[in-house]
């Protein structure tokens, strides 16, 4: 666990020694209340309540988590750097959980940074606080499952765009699985029950699950087996 | 101190290192040489812990490396070929990073450490400059600063040298010979002045094999009055 810490740090850290984490931040709040706002028709609907903010995070995440995560582990190959990080007394299991946990806190930060929004609602009207915490849990739980996910292809590859490419490709299939409008057109030749099963492979009636309140032990089970798993596979596919 | 058996390695249907053994003792400073692609690295990454191994065994200290990999990476001090670091991070940053993971959690001791390895290296000017500005003799001399950073009884060392002028380079040498007091050195290079100046056996591999292991008295006797490059050529022939 203590050899943890310091690869933790100097990948959270390193966020901040560019840009990168400036511009990321700065689009994911833009594009967060952005789609709320313009597409969501936050003000329009006159409810007080943040359904219409979390609502586009899945499909905020197909883009701008591929664009966190891409550098994880394709970075590290291209500038040799693994063999130095391999080099020094930690497993591989350790340096995997360093870089996801610094990388998701990364997410997490951009996401609390949305918390005005929050406060905005609460000003304004008389918002359900459970479900406006329920919301952020579940969002934050959805940005680790994909980072999980990135973080395995990034591990693939010493290339950051082909990491990129194929992190949104990844994630666009573990929406489009539980997205309405497929499951709808998949309900047109298959039975109910296989079309509820395919779409609970999906991310999406997950978090929206979390998102509206209801905090379902599957569906935790489901972020939580899914983080699990992409992780075991990242250490496997480092662990020549 | 290290102990090689029989190592192998083949990548694809190469046989990049084909049943190399050799032994170190503490005070000894080994000169791997060989042409390019003979198989030097190679080795070196499997001692260190970064390649697995097809067959054979690496010790440390009495360590297996593919048994107890983490215990054998705490015992060695090792600079990879062209010094790899982390570049967006300042040369006390980095440094700093290592002696963390290195197990120098309190700061005191931590910055006890990268202080003597700054000032061992001549890293003073640079210290709060970032990697990717410096110069490629100052890299080298970051690298080697974290290599050594926490006195470890095994240094391996792939082409110290290889880069630097000839006053860097006979600095870093005096700095080799300094180190290897009561340490196990391996370094490899291709300059064979080198080998003669610091080293205290010469093992000469070519296509993966072992091909001379002597002191380099016994070395130069091979043929009496020749320049070393003119032995090392007679030895190598059959790589291209």
């Amino acid at each position: 666990m203590s050899q943890i810490t310091p690869v933790f740090k100097r990948e959270f850290l390193g966020y901040f020694r560019s840009p990168v984490a400036y511009v990321f931040l700065i689009v994911f709040l833009v594009a967060s209340v952005g789609l709320a706002f313009f597409i969501g028709g936050f003000f329009r609907n006159n409810q007080a309540s943040l359904e219409s903010f979390f609502v586009f995070h899945p499909w905020l995440y197909l883009l701008l988590v591929p664009a966190a995560a891409m550098r994880l582990w394709a970075e590290e190959k291209r500038g040799g750097t693994l063999e130095l990080l391999f080099t020094l007394p930690l497993t591989t299991t350790q340096a995997v959980l360093a870089k996801f946990f610094a990388a998701w806190l990364f997410l997490v930060l951009g996401l609390l940074l949305t918390l005005p929004m929050a406060f905005t609602v609460g000003w304004l009207g008389d918002p359900d606080w459970g479900v406006i915490v329920s919301g952020y849990l579940g969002s934050a739980l959805l940005a680790g499952a994909c980072l999980a996910v990135c973080s395995l292809i990034s591990a693939l590859t010493k290339n950051q765009v082909i990491a990129f490419v194929l992190g949104v490709i990844a994630l666009l299939v573990l929406l489009f699985l539980g997205w309405s409008v497929f499951n709808q057109l998949l309900s047109g030749f298959l039975s109910v029950g296989a079309v509820d099963f395919i779409a609970n492979l999906g991310v999406i009636p997950h978090f929206e699950a979390i998102a509206k309140g209801i905090i379902d032990a599957r569906s935790l089970a489901y972020f939580g087996s899914l983080i699990a798993l992409a992780l075991a596979l990242n250490v496997a596919a480092l662990d020549r | 101190m290290i102990e090689v058996k029989g190592l192998v390695k083949t990548y694809g249907n190469k046989r990049a290192v084909d049943g190399v053994s050799f032994k170190v003792n503490p005070g000894d400073i080994l000169g791997f040489l060989g042409p390019n692609g003979a198989g030097k690295s190679t080795t070196m990454k499997m001692i260190t812990g970064f390649i697995r191994p097809d067959a054979g065994s690496a010790t440390v200290a009495g360590i297996d490396v593919t048994r107890d990999p983490v215990a054998v990476k705490a015992k060695i001090g090792y600079l990879p070929e062209s010094a790899p670091a982390y570049g967006e991070m300042t040369v006390l940053e980095f440094l700093r990073f290592i002696a963390e993971i290195r197990g120098f959690r309190a700061k005191s001791a931590r910055d006890e450490r990268v202080e003597r390895a700054i000032a061992r290296t001549h890293l003073e000017p640079v210290r709060r400059q970032t990697i990717e500005t410096l110069s490629k003799g100052y890299k080298q001399r970051v690298g080697f600063a974290q290599a050594l950073l926490h006195e470890p009884p095994c240094l391996v060392l792939d082409e110290p040298t290889d880069g630097l002028d000839p006053n860097q380079k006979n600095e870093v040498r005096s700095l080799i010979k300094t180190m290897a007091k009561d340490r196990a050195v391996i370094l490899s290079t291709h300059i064979l002045e080198e080998v003669d100046a610091i080293c205290t056996r010469i093992i000469l591999i070519s296509q993966g094999k072992v091909v001379v292991d002597e002191t380099p008295e016994a070395f130069r006797a091979r043929k009496p009055g020749a320049r070393l490059d003119e032995i090392f050529r007679s030895l190598t022939k059959g790589d291209a």
